[in-house]
């Protein structure tokens, strides 16, 4: 999109990036908070968004809040850029910030995502907007809300290994797959978002910044940079992500999360990277290759 | 010997009526001590008031730990509280279903105490788990079950060895065996006898069942509207009670 139709669009009664200025200066302060006590929720009065809970409203606010004219976003659901909440939350910034927008991941200052981290590693010049339906990780576990603060402030998380411990009996392993529990810095549990346990692994000492929105709880956490990160588990049935038999069958990779789809009505299976950039490049290299 | 437990004028009321007023008592490493009343007395607000499960009005509370230390329990902060009451403690509800996870296997039921205080290696609480359940006479092949495929007299039991696993020194109990048929409250009572002899146990019981005082406790306490009336060894307050609220409650037990 030019500058002159973003200025357009501004012009029509939106400030930068949708938010009013103090709206932003309030999650800004509350993302403060949480890059200061990793892994804790930070209550904030989050906004009405035009669009509904679960969309991605409160990655939305975060994203809104940190985002500046220069910044380059790259927004992505499930691992693609091409889906439909991915599109309009790009095109929602495009419009309201100017800012520009990309597809590949190593060219993105801010990512927002949801369900995915991207396959190529963050650097220490990139934030990643994860967009959290809910944010309270003992919440199927512990009822009451009050009780659940009280586990937090005293660092008591016994309650996750009942849950793994009645997982194994039912299942032989951990069942949970994905928004799998996390212990940041050695202290707080926190939910990662609904990504696959897959991604766990790369919330360990990841150089990027991690930030975490829920619209519709109203809370906001991070991760800072180079901060520990593990999965709970048991000794003898240590955490483990999950493995596949099969390469995707578009770029050969063995060691992305993959997609099962069922191509036709036959039933017919094919297994592909669920990051379609990460897919994307790897395919346009190998041609690269070729041509060379 | 020095006091396990030591309550001294402990008082708590509901809006100055009801609860328990101006108790005193001890109790003993290895001593079950049971508290019967009738309805309404008190007994169950000073035993959460014993087990720091509510505040008190006034009065001083301290426990001697395992290590010799004592501890003013009106004092503690929560983090502490919660220490004690999963490691040197146990607090048998009088309903199963309180005093279990409900939606969790038995195995886990009887895990979740050990987890709690940082047991991560589930081979091992399993095997914890089903010793356990063979010490209170339930079958270990049923490790898998939920409380509620178990009889209640068996949820009870459940519940015992959810209590007893961490290893503790000291068990509250509420009416453990109330709203179990005679021949369940028999097997219970039998094991709860041996559990507490064979782990030198200390035990405070609430009960208003005479029958259960008699067999399982050392010492007695009557209560009647918040007060303790009387006091003394078992055999000595039921053969022979000098208060006359005593001596009713005595008498009304039926024959067989």
């Amino acid at each position: 999109m030019s500058t002159h139709e973003a200025q357009a669009a501004l012009s029509e009664g939106y400030n930068f990036a949708y938010l009013d200025e103090q709206t932003k200066r309030m999650i800004r302060r509350a993302l403060l908070k949480a890059v200061a006590v990793p892994g804790h929720q930070v209550p904030f009065a989050s906004r009405e968004m035009p669009l509904p809970y679960g969309w991605g409203t409160g990655g939305l606010q975060v994203t809104s809040a940190i985002i500046g004219a220069s910044d380059t976003l790259k927004v992505i659901d499930q691992g693609s850029d091409e889906t439909t909440n991915a599109v309009n939350i790009r095109r929602f910034f495009a419009r309201t910030a100017g800012v520009a927008t990309t597809t590949r991941t190593a060219d993105a200052s801010i990512v927002q995502t949801r369900h995915r981290i991207p396959e190529t590693p963050l650097t220490d010049a990139q934030i990643i907007v994860y967009q959290v339906p809910m944010p309270e990780p003992l919440y199927r576990l512990e009822p009451r809300v009050t009780e659940c603060r009280k586990l937090h402030a005293l660092a008591d998380y016994g309650l996750i290994n009942v849950k793994y411990y009645e997982d194994i009996v039912q299942h032989g392993s951990i069942a949970t797959t994905y928004d799998y529990p996390v212990l940041v810095n050695d202290r707080y549990l926190m939910a990662p978002s609904p990504i696959p346990k897959f991604d766990n692994p790369k919330m360990h000492m990841s150089p990027a910044l991690q930030l975490f929105g829920a619209g519709r709880e109203r809370r906001i956490y991070a991760i800072p940079p180079y901060t520990k990160v593990k999965s709970l588990d048991f000794e003898d049935h240590p955490f483990s992500v999950q493995k596949w038999e099969h390469a995707c069958a578009l770029c050969g990779s063995r060691e992305s999360f993959l997609d099962e789809m069922i191509v036709d009505d036959e039933g017919t299976r094919m297994f592909v990277c669920s990051d379609s950039d990460y897919c994307h490049s790897r395919r346009d290299d190998k041609e690269k290759e070729a041509a060379q | 010997m020095n006091a396990l437990l030591k309550a001294s004028g402990l008082t708590k009321r509901y809006d100055g009526r009801g609860g328990c007023v101006d108790v005193d008592l001890d109790v003993y490493p290895g001593e079950v001590l049971c508290i019967v009343g009738e309805s309404g007395s008190g007994k169950t607000t000073l035993l959460n008031a014993l087990a720091i499960r509510t505040g008190v009005d006034s009065g001083a509370l301290a426990y001697r730990t395992r290590e010799g230390d004592t501890l003013d329990l009106l004092a503690l902060n929560e983090p502490q509280k919660r220490l004690l009451s999963r490691t040197e403690w146990g607090f048998v509800h009088q309903n199963a279903r309180d005093g279990l996870r409900r939606n969790v296997s038995a195995g886990a039921n009887i895990g979740e105490p050990l987890m709690a205080i940082g047991a991560r290696h589930y081979g091992r609480l399993r095997e914890t788990a089903s010793d356990w359940m063979t010490r209170v006479e339930l079958d270990a092949a049923r490790i898998d079950e939920l409380p509620s495929a178990f009889s209640g007299g068996m949820q009870q039991r459940l519940q015992i060895a959810r209590n007893l696993v961490t290893g503790p020194r000291l068990v509250f109990m509420d009416e453990p065996t109330a709203g179990l048929d005679v021949s369940v409250q028999a097997r219970l009572l039998d094991l709860l006898r041996t559990l507490t002899s064979k782990l030198h146990l200390a035990a405070v019981i609430v009960t208003h069942d005479i029958g259960v005082a008699r067999l399982l406790a050392h010492r007695l306490m009557v209560m009647k509207d918040g007060r303790v009336v009387e006091s003394g060894l078992t055999d000595q307050v039921l053969d022979d009670p000098q208060h006359p609220y005593t001596q009713t409650l005595v008498a009304s037990v039926l024959p067989v």
